[in-house]
């Protein structure tokens, strides 16, 4: 019995030593490509990083699917549901700054709901990362996969509602026969990439401390809400910059990235640099700045920031998530 | 280069914090001094395994070998040193692990797999192979909340083994689902050996590592204590165990007043004093190896002459089977025993029985069979097993081929 196992293993142990390339083929079954090797150590390179989560790509997908998935789950209406609340919103921002509030700029709703995309986009995705690490315990402390994908996940998660709201911001659009500045459309998949970088770059940072510094999940969404009026969305750039006392904080707002992407999305879709008002009393037109008016090479300009800068972030992002994931399975 | 996992001078340190200070304040407050420990749970292990080979990594609880199969992984960073995995990996350790209660069996297939790092393309081609592996072709689009636990593991292990990792972490969870599906997955185990994939096996079980490893790579206290064949890693583990006093025999302690407990007959005609093991063919080893000699002997203090009495020895294994009992009685001549301190003993020429710590039970009876006392707590004695047999018998045995 012995000897009859004895040979059979040893002759397994030997063929994958055997010096014909074509030996090690044996494993690599089904023609799949040679056979890579990992390394697990304290110290990744950032470029090995990369090609992992870029490996993992498919993985982000069903991800994606499974919060979508879940979210809805049982519900009748499904993923109707994010398009009827955005769509929703924007009647009741339609109703009440037209007849209650009487704002002064024209369609108020579209120049708030404009913003307000790219800022819900924003906060969801960074509330969600920070605690995604945490709350995938389970699997990060048995499988092993690039954890920066949850954090992506997120994003990935914000980006889909991002976009039932877009389409809900098109077919309002389309209702009001609103036109929107279309030479500055262009600036629009720009400040996009902008947006995905700064918020991945936020969001690995926020997931990975959270996971040693618990308060983060719960600052993040303090510091999210005073930075929300910290940004010209529901009040105008102008309104600050244009302001006689105020024109440094508004030179100052310009340093914001998510300011600068906003004020991209409302110069290209709400696209109403300044408005004219009719003066019963004095018989005149007045003439109010509203958005940043400034011309379309230095947007292009800020936004080329914003690139460089986040860049620099996401990549600082994940040497620091680097640094601390060899834990995470611990601390956990 | 033909190791499918080389392990290079691998140490993990954890801290152990006397108090966990995960918020800000407590940060704030205690900044800099948080007492911690160091604790080395993997200390410079280095080893090879080659492709195509089935290695166990045993150990007792705590003594690192989970968190080696965790850095091999790729779940735990080493602290120092690196572990290269050549080719696609697939751990199970925890089967399912990651599986969302509110999505079918159907998504959770291609989630789990895609965490296990397979493509979709990878998955679909071997979904319709995964759920008839699983039996629930019935089940498999509805949510897995639903499934019972057993039909839950069913499904994590349908996928680990199934999606085809060159290299195949197992973490002691082959014990799944009923007799049927744990013989499929030892199939599957054995399959995966026949084609050349590396498997590592992670047990603290020796019996199930000396079934299905070539070799096994023993760990305590975070440090390798060897890399050998089956027989010999597990007797290391053995004398390990030993060595540290986890499971050497108890000296019985005698209350010179009552005697041991229970107490049989109150006059005490005869009372059992201290039992003993000895290892004659042994030499220093605490311990014997199948089918060596052992001998029992037990201290007799006869209060009364006792004539045509009886001893009875019986041996448990670590199940409390009963593997041999034996009364000496009439029938075999009976025991004279006269009055004063004396002793008997029982002398086995050969133990012919495997791995194991067995305990002894004797006692002493009059003519009638009224039991006047019992040896207990009862007394162990340790069998090694070099061999790769496994069981409970030690039966002699060789083989022959006869050519054709």
């Amino acid at each position: 019995m012995a000897t009859v196992s004895d040979t059979s293993s040893s002759a397994v142990a030997e063929e994958p030593g055997h010096p014909e390339p074509g030996s090690v083929a044996r494993l690599s079954f089904e023609a799949r490509p040679p056979l890579q090797a990992r390394t697990v150590s304290a110290r990744v390179s950032l470029r090995t990083r990369l090609r992992e989560i870029v490996g993992a790509r498919e993985l982000l997908v069903f991800l994606v699917r499974k919060e979508l998935k879940v979210k809805y789950k049982g519900s009748v209406l499904g993923l109707l549901w994010s398009m009827l609340n955005p769509a929703v919103t924007l009647l009741v921002y339609y109703v009440v700054f037209k007849y209650f509030l009487k704002a002064s700029a024209p369609s108020f709703a579209l120049y708030l709901f404009s913003g307000m995309i790219v800022w819900n986009f924003f906060l969801t995705a960074l509330i969600g990362a920070a605690s995604t690490i945490v709350a995938n315990a389970g699997i990060v402390k048995k499988v092993s996969f690039p954890r920066e994908i949850l954090a992506l996940a997120q994003i990935g998660t914000s980006g889909m509602f991002f976009l039932f709201q877009s389409v809900v911001l098109v077919i309002f659009l389309v209702g009001f026969q609103y036109t929107p500045a279309w030479g500055w459309m262009p600036l629009i998949p720009f400040a996009l990439v902008d947006l995905l970088l700064f918020t991945s770059a936020l969001a690995i940072f926020l997931s990975a401390v959270n996971v040693y510094l618990r308060d983060i999940e719960h600052l993040v969404a303090v510091l999210l809400n005073a930075w929300f009026w910290g940004v010209p969305i529901i009040y105008s750039f102008n309104q600050v910059y244009g302001h006689k006392s105020l024109h440094w904080l508004g030179e100052l707002y310009l340093f914001d990235p998510m300011t600068v992407i906003i004020l991209t999305f409302q110069r290209a879709i709400y696209g109403k640099v300044s408005y004219r008002t009719y003066d019963a009393a004095t018989h005149t037109f007045k003439t109010t700045v509203w958005l940043a008016n400034y011309p379309y090479h230095f947007y292009l300009f800020m936004l080329g920031c914003v690139l460089v800068a986040s860049v620099l972030l996401l990549l600082g992002a994940m040497l620091v998530f680097g640094r601390i994931e060899g834990n995470f399975a611990e601390e956990l | 280069m033909n190791a499918a996992v080389e392990i290079d001078n691998v140490s993990k340190r954890f801290r152990l914090y006397h108090e966990k200070y995960a918020s800000l304040k407590e940060r704030v407050v205690h900044a800099g001094h948080v007492p911690y420990e160091e604790f080395w749970a993997l200390r410079n292990v280095s080893a090879e395994i080659p492709a195509g080979h089935t290695v166990g990594i045993l150990g007792r609880n705590g003594s690192g070998k989970s968190t080696l199969l965790k850095c091999v992984a790729g779940i735990l960073q080493p602290t120092e040193g690196k572990v290269v995995v050549r080719g696609q990996l697939a751990a199970m350790l925890e089967l399912g692990a990651g599986f969302q209660p509110e999505l079918s069996g159907r998504d959770n297939v291609y989630l789990n797999g895609s965490l296990l790092g397979f493509s979709r393309r990878e998955i679909a081609k071997r979904f319709d192979a995964i759920v008839e592996f699983a039996e629930l072709d019935q089940f498999i689009d509805n949510q897995v909340k639903y499934y019972s636990s057993g039909m839950y593991v069913r499904l994590g292990f349908a996928v680990a083994v199934n999606v085809e990792p060159d290299v195949l972490l197992v973490d002691e969870v082959l014990a799944v689902g009923d007799e049927r599906f744990q013989q499929k997955c030892l199939d599957r185990v054995a399959q995966f050996q026949r084609d050349g994939r590396t498997i590592i096996v992670v047990s603290h079980a020796p019996d199930t590592l000396r079934r299905i490893c070539e070799e096994i790579l023993v760990i305590d206290h975070g440090e390798v204590v060897t890399l050998a064949n089956p027989g010999e890693a597990i007797r290391a583990f053995r004398e390990r165990m030993i060595g540290s006093g986890m499971q050497a025999p108890e000296p019985i302690e005698v209350d010179p007043e009552t005697g041991p407990v229970p107490v049989v007959e109150s006059a005490r005609r005869v009372r059992l004093t201290e039992t003993t093991i000895e290892y004659p063919g042994s030499g220093e080893r605490p311990y014997l190896v199948s089918g060596e000699p052992l001998t029992v002997r037990v201290g007799l203090e006869v209060n009364e002459p006792l004539s045509g009495g009886q001893l009875s020895i019986t041996v448990l294994n670590e199940r409390n089977d009963v593997v041999f009992a034996e009364l000496l009685d009439a029938a075999t001549g009976g025991v004279q025993l006269d009055k004063g301190l004396g002793s008997a003993a029982f002398i086995f020429d050969a133990v012919t029985l495997l791995d194991g710590r067995f305990v002894v039970n004797i006692d002493v009876r009059d003519a009638g069979g009224v039991v006047l006392d019992v040896s207990e707590p009862a007394t162990y004695f340790e069998v090694m097993n070099p061999g790769r047999a496994t069981g409970i018998v030690a039966l002699p045995m060789r083989l022959e081929v006869t050519p054709p």
